[in-house]
């Protein structure tokens, strides 16, 4: 009978739990849907969006034509190393999601490669098996918690972003980004200001560079440009937020069904 | 031979040459993909891929399907006369923007690698654009409608999770938000895209 119970009990948590899993899963999918974010400021975003545009012209885009001109192993150690910095971001992000485990893997990755592969610039990890790098922030940890994405908003110079996500990354300058902590908060003698700031705008330009081309080819052939680049940029935070590439997962196939009863 | 026999015999053959037919996903973009491939391999003009490609896409895109995704809740609102001039301009929209995306690339390598079937009437065929020295590879997802199974057609492409149509959809619907809902605002739009 005790048996039977346990049995009972066991079962009843496991599907309690499951439901709740995939209800949360749900709830996430719907809070962070692109087509329900509001864009509250469109004007001012707007605005917000040229200045980027004309800032993407006159520097972003001409260094990232210089950029992609490097050799592949270059760029790849750069984007290697830019990638093992995230960690000190990432590391933190997955305990508070409670994800130990990526937390224990992330940690092992940034070790190793920071040692053997020279500072970042081989991913040895990836070599040695480790699972696929995701980087996590605290704007995906708030989401996780259930806090919605709030209104849409362009920040000059960092681009697209939410209220949610603009709020959260001030957790990085008041303790919660490492690199920050050592380079521009603390006066450590082994790095200046200057290490944080240029590790920034070397990810932009690595950004840049890599979807030069995806950018060149959206921005010629967008009827609004700034409504493609929202919502690209909101289904790419979605799929961050939900950990998944698996478009049954991230995809409302409501729009279509409703094609199929025309 | 009595008429039920040629009846029956006669069924089984239709159906035989039905499943004989139908086109599995995966195989029909490989195929597409490959035509594709060549056309911009080729050793010709610009001009004349995207005219290439044009036809294509014609033949492999259900084109009306995602005009009408494309156009959400407001196709609900439109007069029959004024379905029939947006499926016009979107067409020669799309066709524009798509062929000019793709002639964009010099010999593209693409590998389909898994499909997974959503329902009835769509499949997701996995596929992946090989890297170069100048990009990384890049995951590409195909929507297939496969409600005829003889005549499969895409209706979206999702590049590393971002879907096209998705895109285009609220693109759309912000150029008719900021124009009070009118459509002929948006009729306008696609007819200077597809005349410059």
């Amino acid at each position: 009978m005790i048996k039977k119970l346990i049995v009972i009990i066991i079962t009843t948590i496991a599907l309690t739990f499951n439901v709740s899993a995939s209800s949360d899963g749900e709830l996430l999918l719907k809070k962070n849907e692109p087509s329900e974010i509001k864009d509250c400021f469109e004007s001012l975003n707007r605005a917000s969006f040229a200045l980027n545009q004309g800032l993407d012209k006159v520097i972003f885009k001409p260094v990232a034509s210089v950029y992609k001109t490097l050799p592949s192993p270059i760029k790849t150690g750069v984007s290697n190393s830019l990638n093992n910095l995230s960690n000190v971001v990432t590391i933190p992000n997955n305990i508070l999601q409670g994800e130990f485990s990526k937390a224990g893997v992330n940690t092992g990755r940034f070790l190793i490669n920071t040692t053997v592969g020279i500072l970042g610039f081989i991913d040895v990890a990836t070599y040695l098996g480790f699972t696929e790098y995701e980087k996590e922030d605290y704007g995906q940890s708030l989401a996780s918690f259930g806090i919605g994405p709030g209104c849409y908003i362009v920040l000059p110079v960092l681009g697209p972003s939410t209220a949610r996500d603009t709020v959260a990354s001030l957790t990085n300058f008041v303790g919660g980004d490492a690199w920050y902590n050592v380079t521009v908060r603390n006066d450590t003698h082994y790095f200046r200001d200057m290490d944080y700031y240029t590790s920034k705008i070397s990810a932009g330009v690595d950004f840049r560079a890599k979807n030069y081309d995806s950018i060149e080819n959206l921005k010629d052939n967008s009827l609004d440009f700034y409504a493609s680049v929202k919502s690209l940029y909101l289904q790419d935070r979605q799929q961050k937020i939900l950990n998944t590439k698996k478009i049954i997962e991230t995809q409302d196939d409501s729009g279509w069904e409703e094609i199929e009863n025309q | 031979m009595s008429e039920k026999k040629i009846l029956i015999i006669l069924i089984l053959f239709f159906s035989t040459i039905t499943e004989s037919f139908s086109i599995e996903p995966d195989i029909f973009v490989q195929s597409t993909v490959n035509r594709a491939s060549e056309i911009l391999a080729e050793n010709i003009s610009k001009d004349q891929k995207i005219q290439k490609l044009k036809l294509i896409a014609k033949e492999t895109v259900d084109i009306k399907g995602i005009g009408f995704y494309t156009l959400g809740a407001k196709r609900k609102k439109l007069s029959d006369e004024d379905k029939i001039r947006y499926a016009k301009l979107f067409e020669a929209y799309f066709l524009k923007s798509f062929s000019s995306r793709l002639a964009e690339y010099t010999n593209p390598e693409i590998d389909v690698t898994n499909k997974e079937k959503l329902s009835e009437n769509y499949t997701i065929v996995n596929s992946t654009l090989k890297a170069t020295s100048e990009r990384p590879e890049i995951k590409i997802d195909w929507r297939i409608y496969t409600k005829n199974v003889n005549n499969p057609l895409i209706r979206d492409l999702i590049i590393e999770g971002l879907s096209l149509a998705r895109t285009q959809k609220e693109e759309f619907a912000s150029i008719l938000n900021s124009n009070d809902g009118e459509i002929e605002s948006l009729f306008k739009v696609l007819k200077e895209f597809s005349d410059n």
